[in-house]
Parts: C-alpha cells; structure tokens; sequence
C-alpha cells in the first residue's frame, strides 16, 4: 500500500493490535491504560484514536466483546455466574446490568430462550429454512 | 412489492472451512447450523451489523442441487475465483484491512481511493472475491 497515501499507517496498526490484543485477552483482567502504554500512546490520544475508529471507546468495545462471548457461553448449560467470569466481569450484578442494557434481556432469560430456539433448531430444522431451498436440496 | 433481500447464498467448497473463515476472521455471527442428516449441514451467518441477513454457506457437493459434473464444475469455477458476491461494508477500511491482513485474509487488492469510492478486494477461504468498502462518513 503506498505509504503516502496513509502517513499515519503506523498509528493504525497499533489501534488494530489493541484491538486485536482485547479481542484475545478479553478474559483477563484487562488493563487499557497499560494498552495504551503497549501502544505509546497517551490514554487520551488512545482512546480518541480508537473512538474515532471503531466507534467506541476501548472500554465500550471491551464490554461489547465480553457480552458478545457470553450469549455464546449461555447457548451450553453453563451457568451465568459461571459466564459472567469466565468472560471477565467480576461481579454478576454488574454483568448481568450490563447484559440487559445492551442484549435487552436477562442473562438467563436470555439463556432459557436461546436453549428453546436450539431444541427448535435440532427437532424441526425445516422451520428454519426456506422451503424451496430444502426442496432444491433433496431434504424434503 | 419487494421490501428486503433476507438470504443470499455464497457457494463454498467446505462448510467447516467456511464457518472459520467467516467467524473467526470476519467475525460474522452464526444464525443457523443445523444438521440436516449424514452430510447436510444448513449454515447460515449474519455480518454483525446485519442480523435479518442470512448469508447461506451452501457447500458445493454432489446431490440434488448438483448434479456431480455441474459439482465439479462449479467448484472448479469457484476455486479459479470465478465469482464475485458481492460488496461487503466496514466503518473504518484501513484498520479492517489490516486486522484481516493479520488474521491471514488474502487480498488482491489493497485499500485504493477510486473515483466511485475507498476499495479493497479479498477472497474468502474457498475463492470467491467480495469488495471491501467504507461506510460514507457524514
């Protein structure tokens, strides 16, 4: 890519490895200011940058990832307390707060109607799947 | 009237292959994967700002879809990087490319400013080619 054309390519790179690096280790008690030092940038030029970027903050975009992995987590049996650390919160009131304000459900309803929609899934599958392309297929 | 597209398919050589590609690397969402039956798999994913599109990754096999010499044709085909599917969308191209760059997404194309817009080109696991563009900024 030509350089002149993005004179700043190098700031990029390192937004993306943070965001990268958040997107493996959203887990662990993850510190953005020592990112942001990782990165050498000022916290504020960090998260301005980022902002500008992915649209959130380094911490919206944190939580976002955390929260994402949790509906994944509660499509199995686990637990939400379980979930809620296992994804990196360390409060479930929190996460389960968090949860609802950007899922729009609880934690466990949310896990309730997701095993339903599942056992739908595995029972009658056709009812998930355009009739004419189960007919083109031969599954009918 | 028509009011909204909400499947459209990708042809794809492997569906376990494809389900990496385009969650892993892309960070699609998965809607569907139902097992249909010994070697019937209907896989669908969302892009993650897009949740009533369901991208269908059919697989390319020999069956009623296919008969097996339009099979091998058609993966032929997609493997030469035959199909185009279409013009996916991102807030900021430079920093998708790079992150995609790094996951190992092959791109014949790297960000260029055309007249009709900021491109980049990529192919998925299987050969097929999407555009990459930039969400216009107010």
């Amino acid at each position: 890519m030509p350089e002149d054309l993005y004179p700043k390519i190098y700031l990029y790179r390192r937004i993306v490895q943070a965001k990268m690096f958040i997107d493996e280790h959203f887990h662990d008690n993850i510190n953005l200011a020592e990112i942001a030092d990782e990165a050498f940038f000022s916290k504020f030029h960090f998260i301005r940058l980022f902002s500008t970027i992915y649209d959130k903050t380094p911490h919206q975009y944190l939580i976002t990832v955390r929260i994402d992995h949790a509906k994944l987590l509660l499509r199995t049996k686990m637990p939400v307390a379980e979930v809620c650390f296992e994804v990196g919160f360390t409060s479930v009131s929190s996460f389960s707060g968090l949860f609802r304000k950007l899922v729009g459900q609880s934690p466990s309803a949310y896990q309730s109607q997701q095993h339903k929609l599942l056992i739908a899934v595995a029972e009658m599958p056709f009812n998930f799947i355009p009739n004419c392309f189960a007919e083109k297929k031969g599954w009918t | 009237m028509i009011t909204k597209m909400n499947h459209v398919s990708i042809f794809v050589l492997n569906q376990d292959s494809a389900f990496d590609f385009y969650v892993n690397k892309l960070g699609f969402k998965v809607h569907t994967d139902a097992a249909m039956g010994p070697g019937m798999r209907w896989l669908t994913v969302n892009p993650p700002e897009q949740p009533d599109l369901e991208i269908t990754l059919m697989a390319i096999d020999e069956g009623m879809m296919f008969k097996k010499e339009a099979a091998e044709q058609m993966r032929a085909l997609v493997k030469q990087g035959t199909f185009g599917f279409g013009v996916f969308e991102c807030n900021d191209l430079l920093a998708t490319y790079e992150e995609l760059k790094a996951k190992g997404v092959e791109f014949t194309k790297p960000p260029k400013k055309e007249f009709y817009g900021f491109e980049a080109l990529f192919k998925d696991d299987s050969g097929n080619w999407f555009s990459l563009g930039e969400k216009k900024k107010d």
